[in-house]
């Protein structure tokens, strides 16, 4: 089983992005998504330092992705994705159907079907793989049964990637919650986002953690993690996601490694990487039932 | 599509007497959905049994305007049947055009139903030329319902650079995350609009009287807590008050409705196709009122398009029938977002 990490989700300064990828580069991770993928406003790095960074990886042995932006609105968004589409000498994760049709019509067959194109069944995702696909990531919303009846009826297999820790992508957009929060427009957002490392917890009127505001991205305040459903993946994915977050995210890669490694029980794992966690863990999505719970099966 | 075309008006039909009221009113189109989790609008006492679509159709043909069949969840792999069998429905009861968002049921029905013409689903998620361009090209799609998510500008980009018809949201409940991206409702309840075709659904919510107020829940999440005076709202979760960094308010949109009728002449001059009213959850009653103002506003604009400006008495009847009695022009605004 290959490990990933998935793209930075949140707003930090340059030199901690780089800071952080200069330590994923050894450590036991297979795969890095990079990328701007939340936010259009956000270029502390901009594309071409996302392929120096991307090119270090690959220098260290990871396989480096581009992810492309989730919500498209202007033309602008498009002259990046065209740019991110163009390059040709990393993969990229089309998290659009505008990527789609761009990758397709470039020729390209190596490029990833992302989280957000809301593939829930074998024949959207052939339709996929006929135009290029050549990995699949689940929506964070499909569930462990639903995902097998999708690969058990396909007619070929293809390489499947699962959201595997971290606060859940739950929606997008256009409006910039964040900046709301500060009674800011987005337009001048004053970039309020930039150094609030894993987001603005929302939290209901009983003061329970409920939602995390990330820019026009909102995300789940519970941390999502399969570390206790490892043996129930097996046969059903090929490479498991890791989302980053604001401190211990090498740490959690090792947990997950170690975990399949068979140096630690998913159990032990799962008590040991709670220490590193900035919230309580939740799994219910992939047990078919509201993503917020924690569900342990009988 | 250019300007000098009619700008055509798509009315939420929930029901049978949805529908009658709507094409007698002036609707040019409605939509509506069948009695299961095929269409966006899954609620109990909504929707259309067979027989109910029949005769619908039949009225709005009889009257020359057409009937729109929403089939915009995602199916599943257990369930895709179920979901190709309404698309055979719906081309066998002579529909005038299916209104969808899967790609693979998109496939599915321009091959199995050339004639059949497709719409994409405000849940297909196509926010750009580019990816509606993708499902014009490989299933032939004819109109695109655009999320809420655009300003007026990038509407205009949009619709000058595809030669799919576009249609926008004019009038309803506002949706503020981009449909087809949202798994709020899945997180909480376990359902979701993409998949069960419910947001928010009713047999999780709880209204509650407490000594701080009135406590609206879903799933057990408290949503919001209401005063003496405060009207309780329906949970929604988008439109609750929480708390962020200690401060209580609606940390993402108020309760209110999305009325676009003071842009109708840059939507016109943009060269939008249709427009589509929200709300086949509600009355008979609702659907008449919005009905006729938006025909008597869509006939004037028309024909003097320089002339228009939304009447106020246009502008109360609306605000009358609008959550929370107020409106926005959401996203079209830019200084909304």
């Amino acid at each position: 089983m290959k490990l990933s990490l998935g793209p930075l989700l949140y707003y930090w300064p340059r030199q901690s992005v780089l800071d952080f990828y200069a330590e994923i580069a050894d450590s036991p991770v297979d795969i890095v998504h990079l990328g701007e993928t939340v936010c259009s406003r956000r270029h502390e790095l901009r594309l071409d330092d996302w392929i120096e960074v991307a090119a270090m990886l690959a220098d260290a042995g990871k396989e480096a992705v581009l992810s492309s932006q989730s919500l498209i609105e202007s033309e602008s968004d498009l002259k990046t994705l065209r740019r991110v589409v163009g390059q040709q000498r990393f993969r990229v994760e089309a998290n659009d159907m505008a990527a789609v049709r761009l990758l397709a019509e470039a020729g390209r067959r190596d490029w990833i079907a992302g989280p957000t194109l809301n593939v829930f069944n074998p024949h959207t995702l052939g339709l996929l793989v006929e135009a290029g696909a050549s990995r699949w990531v689940v929506a964070p919303e499909m569930s462990g049964a639903a995902l097998a009846e999708v690969r058990s009826t396909l007619p070929a297999p293809i390489e499947t990637e699962v959201f595997a820790y971290g606060r859940l992508p739950l929606a997008h957009s256009a409006r910039c919650f964040t900046a709301r929060h500060y009674n800011l427009q987005k337009d001048g957002c004053e970039f309020r986002c930039l150094g609030i490392a894993d987001g603005l917890v929302l939290r209901t009127r009983e003061g329970e953690p409920f939602l995390t505001l990330n820019g026009v991205q909102t995300q789940s305040a519970k941390v999502h993690t399969l570390l206790g459903d490892l043996s129930a993946l097996d046969g059903r994915a090929e490479v498991l996601r890791i989302s980053p977050q604001g401190a211990h995210t090498r740490d959690i890669i090792e947990r997950f490694r170690a975990a399949l490694d068979g140096r630690q029980t998913p159990a032990e794992a799962l008590a040991a990487s709670s220490a590193h966690m900035p919230a309580a863990p939740c799994n219910g999505f992939w047990h078919g039932r509201p993503g917020v719970e924690q569900f342990v099966p009988a | 599509m250019t300007s000098s075309q009619r700008i055509e008006l798509v009315c939420p039909a929930g029901s049978l007497p949805a529908l009658k009221t709507a094409i007698d009113h002036g609707a040019d189109c409605v939509y509506l959905g069948f009695k299961d989790a095929t269409n966006a609008r899954n609620f109990t006492g909504l929707n259309f049994d067979p027989a109910q679509m029949r005769e619908g159709i039949a009225y709005a043909h009889a009257r020359r305007r057409k009937v729109l069949l929403a089939l915009n969840t995602y199916p599943q792999t257990a369930n895709w049947a179920g979901w190709t069998a309404a698309v055979d429905r719906a081309a066998e009861f002579g529909i005038d055009a299916v209104i969808l968002a899967d790609p693979g049921l998109m496939a599915y029905a321009a091959k199995t139903h050339p004639q059949l013409r497709l719409h994409l689903s405000v849940q297909g998620s196509a926010t750009s030329y580019e990816a509606i361009n993708f499902y014009h090209e490989r299933f032939g799609i004819q109109r695109a319902v655009l999320p809420r998510v655009l300003s007026m500008a990038q509407v205009e980009q949009v619709v000058g650079r595809t030669p799919v018809e576009i249609e926008v949201f004019g009038f309803g409940g506002l949706c503020v995350m981009v449909e087809g991206r949202c798994a709020l409702s899945a997180y909480a309840t376990g359902e979701s609009p993409n998949c069960n075709g419910a947001c928010s659904p009713g047999k999780h919510v709880r209204w509650e009287q407490t000594p701080q107020g009135m406590e609206t829940r879903l799933n057990g999440i408290l949503i919001d807590r209401f005063g003496e005076h405060e009207r309780a709202g329906y949970p929604t979760l988008c439109k609750g008050r929480f708390e962020v960094n200690d401060e209580t308010y609606y940390a993402i949109e108020e309760p209110t409705s999305l009325n676009t009728l003071e842009m109708l002449p840059e939507l016109a001059r943009v060269g939008v196709a249709a427009i589509k009213i929200e709300g086949r959850q509600r009355s008979p009653a609702y659907v008449a009122q919005v009905t006729k103002v938006w025909r008597a506003a869509l006939d004037r604009v028309a024909v003097d398009p320089a002339g228009f400006h939304a009447l106020p008495a246009w502008m109360a009847e609306l605000n009358k029938v609008s959550e929370g009695q107020s409106h926005t022009l959401g996203a079209y605004y830019r200084p909304w977002k």
